[in-house]
């Protein structure tokens, strides 16, 4: 897995790239909190995740919740076919803010 | 007649994870499941064996056994590990609705499988998971 990140007007986006598990995802959980930690609005950019097991989704559930609890924005951009597919089978593809990209939340 | 299209050994650690994963897409195609139904089955092998290293062993040492057995009209998926016997009644998915981090395992393995068994060992010790997929 590979996890960046980036700040584009008010968002710190978080690109998560590759194989998001069990064994990455405490990496991408930890990128995750620490921007919204820091107060920052977070996108996190699933364009190139290639797989993405439920502690990878655990831990956006958790960025959501901490987002929501601190009245911060919190979405997914880009989803790809591979983490809509998980998104889809944890009924949260509704719950979570989804858009095909960033321009399309700082233009919100 | 049933033939085992795979049978491998691994230590119960997550960077088995991506390793486990080749082995059922390589197997499942064998099978001749189609590309789609190839990444659901790789979801539910992926979960359970999340689910043997985290709350079987308990994130401790140990090994888990990966089959594939083919026999008429379905392919079983089954990982096996040594740890203590799970009570097979606890193992449960969360309310959906209730939005929480985790407690979604189970619900990917029984929803992406057409059938789920859980074997407890004689003596207290070990688990097996059997996952099956029908043929149609």
């Amino acid at each position: 897995m590979e996890c960046s990140t980036r700040q584009e007007g008010k968002f710190m986006i978080v690109t998560l790239a590759g194989e998001v598990d069990l064994h990455y995802s405490p990496e991408a959980r930890k990128q995750i909190l620490a921007q919204l930690n820091n107060n920052y609005h977070v996108l996190v950019d699933l364009s190139g995740v290639e797989y993405i097991d439920s502690s990878g989704i655990a831990s956006l559930v958790e960025g959501f919740q901490l987002a929501r609890s601190k009245q911060l924005e919190f979405g997914l951009v880009g989803v790809s076919e591979a983490a809509r597919q998980v998104l889809e089978l944890a009924r949260l593809d509704k719950v979570f803010q989804i858009k095909p990209t960033i321009a399309e939340f700082i233009d919100h | 007649m049933s033939q085992t299209l795979i049978k491998k050994k691994f230590k119960a650690h997550t960077f088995q994870l991506k390793q486990l994963r080749d082995w059922v897409r390589e197997s499942a195609g064998k099978a001749g499941l189609a590309d789609d139904r190839i990444e659901q089955v790789v979801i539910g092998v992926n979960e359970a064996c999340m689910n043997i290293i985290e709350h079987a062993y308990h994130k401790t040492s140990g090994d888990i056994i990966f089959e594939v057995i083919q026999e008429p009209g379905k392919i079983i998926f089954q990982l096996t590990d040594f740890a203590e016997a799970v009570d097979s009644s606890c193992i449960k998915s969360r309310e959906l609705d209730d939005i929480r981090p985790g407690g979604l395992g189970v619900h990917f393995i029984h929803e992406v499988m057409d059938k789920v068994e859980y074997l407890s060992g004689k003596d207290g010790k070990g688990n097996t998971i059997k996952m099956i997929i029908t043929l149609t």
